[in-house]
């Protein structure tokens, strides 16, 4: 099962098992944002909370399938407390490591040019980049990070 | 272990697909309930008409011409022939597929005859293709939506049916579920909207391939089916209606082949089926189904069904004694009234993952909510991960199936 063993590493599985920084913050003040995937039916809700341009607080809600739910897990334990601009800086890297094949596949890729991922950046992160290899499944790995995006930038557009 | 009625291994050998191998396995194809696979007779007699007939059709005088506008009506007596249709010549549109159908059905009869707060009756069942368009003409023109409820076992509750059909003027039922595999009881439901003065349309996407159908004794007004699931090509489907009903429906898209004359401030729309075909129909894929009919016709309908209903009872029984409580199956029990559906839910394993382990093994199976999500929502459960069985599937299938599912648990174990 050598590509499959990729897919799932042990990481993921671990934060499958053991999600971290499960369920919901209170909103207001929480900013809360969910996001569908229509395909397969996953959901993920994010809320977070916002302050002094840091990402002072989030947790993961909704569910789906290992991938999804680790890749928000994995993704809300890399951004928990950092600036606001790592944390962007974070989600066009991690999402540059998913569109790398959404480009080679002709889909639209959603960062403007190829830049050269530094996956040691990423971290524990880097374990789901064996998800590439499976194209359909890089939506559901891309799930969290776009509502944790269309998040920042609701609370960006509500604070000017 | 007793006889199947059908020779499965001489069967598979007409399917080229099935000699490919998967991750270095050879291919398990459990999906047939998304999309059949072709026989090598479908293939072979639409590339021949390819490279001997092709034209258009109801347009030239020439001799291709001719020969392909004889295929096409051809296939159309052949497809209404295959569901028992009085007068297949005027009762059978081809439409792009089941989804295409149901909405003709909305858009031409539904706009001519229903009014604000008319009700239509569907059932919690419903594959979207039967809900959505009833939902957009319902925004467009304020109707009432109600459905017939799903009990436990996955069978329509009909306890209160008279009730519900009070004042409806069409029942929209699948004729068997494509999650739970249930065949529902067309005739007897129609019976009571007959008596209501409703009319009845059915979606025949998963029934039509699997088992004999007489649209005459089904009680159903419409019936709307696909070619792709039952062996035939993609891009070609069906619609089924009463000659009256189809005469009295004003047209669906408009232009060429539609019409009977064309000034520029007006038009007279043609006879049905032409009335319901604008534009170039699939005209290859039409040659197609008319083969993939032949095919199953030449094995039986019958033969089909029992074979189907006998490897489902097979594969429910082996599924429960290798997995246990491990594996639930939605839909009613081993029966006369469930075809070779099976939604599988495997401990707690995400059906995506759950088929993404199965793939490594070869085994195709469809995951998510199969287009029923108000059906998965009742059943409390996002996604299962589906395995349809064909008149190929085989009792080896079903140990693949099992053994990839084992492996999936030990996995996420």
């Amino acid at each position: 099962m050598g590509d499959l063993d990729d897919l799932y590493r042990e990481i993921i599985l671990d934060h499958y098992r053991s999600p971290r920084n499960r369920g919901e913050l209170e909103s207001p003040p929480a900013h809360r944002v969910e996001g569908f995937n229509p395909l397969c039916g996953d959901e993920v809700v994010v809320s977070l909370l916002v302050e002094d341009g840091k990402l002072a607080d989030l947790k993961i809600g909704g569910s789906g399938c290992s991938i999804s739910q680790s890749s928000a897990s994995l993704m809300s334990s890399a951004v928990k407390g950092k600036s606001i601009d790592e944390v962007f800086q974070l989600i066009r890297t991690f999402k540059g490591m998913m569109s790398i094949h959404e480009a080679l596949l002709g889909h639209e890729s959603e960062t403007e040019e190829p830049e050269v991922i530094d996956v040691e950046k990423l971290g524990e992160l880097a374990a789901l980049q064996g998800v590439v290899k499976f194209p359909v499944r890089i939506k559901c790995a891309t799930l969290s990070w776009n509502a944790l995006a269309q998040g920042l930038d609701e609370v960006a557009a509500e604070a000017s | 272990m007793t006889a199947l009625p059908l020779n499965v291994e001489a069967l598979r050998k007409d399917f080229p697909l099935l000699t490919r191998t998967v991750h270095d396995r050879p291919i398990v194809y459990l999906d047939s309930a998304s999309s059949a696979l072709q026989p090598q007779s479908v293939i072979n007699t639409m590339a021949r008409y390819y490279e001997t007939t092709h034209a258009n059709v109801h347009r030239g005088v020439y001799a291709t011409a001719e020969e392909s506008t004889h295929l096409y009506e051809h296939a159309r007596i052949m497809t209404g022939r295959f569901i028992g249709a009085n007068e297949p010549e005027h009762e059978i549109v081809f439409t792009k597929n089941t989804t295409e159908s149901i909405n003709l059905v909305a858009h031409t009869w539904g706009r001519a005859n229903l009014k604000a707060g008319d009700r239509i009756l569907l059932t919690e069942m419903e594959h979207h293709a039967n809900i959505v368009p009833w939902l957009m003409l319902a925004e467009e023109i304020g109707l009432e939506i109600r459905y017939i409820p799903v009990d436990g076992e996955g069978r329509l509750d009909l306890d209160d049916l008279t009730t519900l059909m009070a004042g409806v003027k069409l029942v929209g039922l699948s004729a068997m579920s494509n999650v739970l595999g249930t065949i529902n009881p067309v005739t007897e439901i129609a019976a009571v909207a007959h008596s209501a003065g409703a009319l009845v349309a059915v979606d025949g996407a998963q029934l039509v391939p699997h088992a004999p159908i007489k649209v005459t004794e089904l009680g159903a007004d419409f019936l709307a089916f696909s070619a792709h699931k039952m062996m035939g090509p993609t891009g070609i489907g069906v619609l089924w209606a009463r000659k009256e009903l189809l005469n009295a429906m004003p047209p669906f898209l408009g232009g060429g082949g539609m019409i009977l004359d064309v000034k520029l401030d007006s038009f007279r729309p043609a006879a049905p089926p032409a009335r319901f075909e604008a534009g170039t129909p699939p005209i290859a894929e039409a040659v197609g189904l008319s083969a993939a009919i032949e095919y199953l016709d030449e094995i039986g309908m019958d033969r089909i069904r029992a074979h189907e209903l006998a490897l489902t009872n097979h594969a429910l029984a082996r599924l429960d004694e290798k997995l246990g409580r491990d594996c639930r199956i939605f839909g009613p029990p081993a029966g006369a009234d469930r075809g070779g559906v099976m939604s599988i839910a495997y401990r707690d394993v995400h059906a995506h993952d759950l088929a993404q382990v199965l793939d490594q093994f070869g085994v195709c199976v469809r995951p998510g909510h199969h287009c029923a999500k108000p059906l998965m929502r009742k059943l409390g459960v996002q996604a299962t991960a589906r395995a349809s069985l064909s008149l190929f599937s085989d009792e080896h299938d079903i140990e693949v199936l099992i053994e990839g599912l084992l492996e999936a648990g030990r996995l996420f174990g």
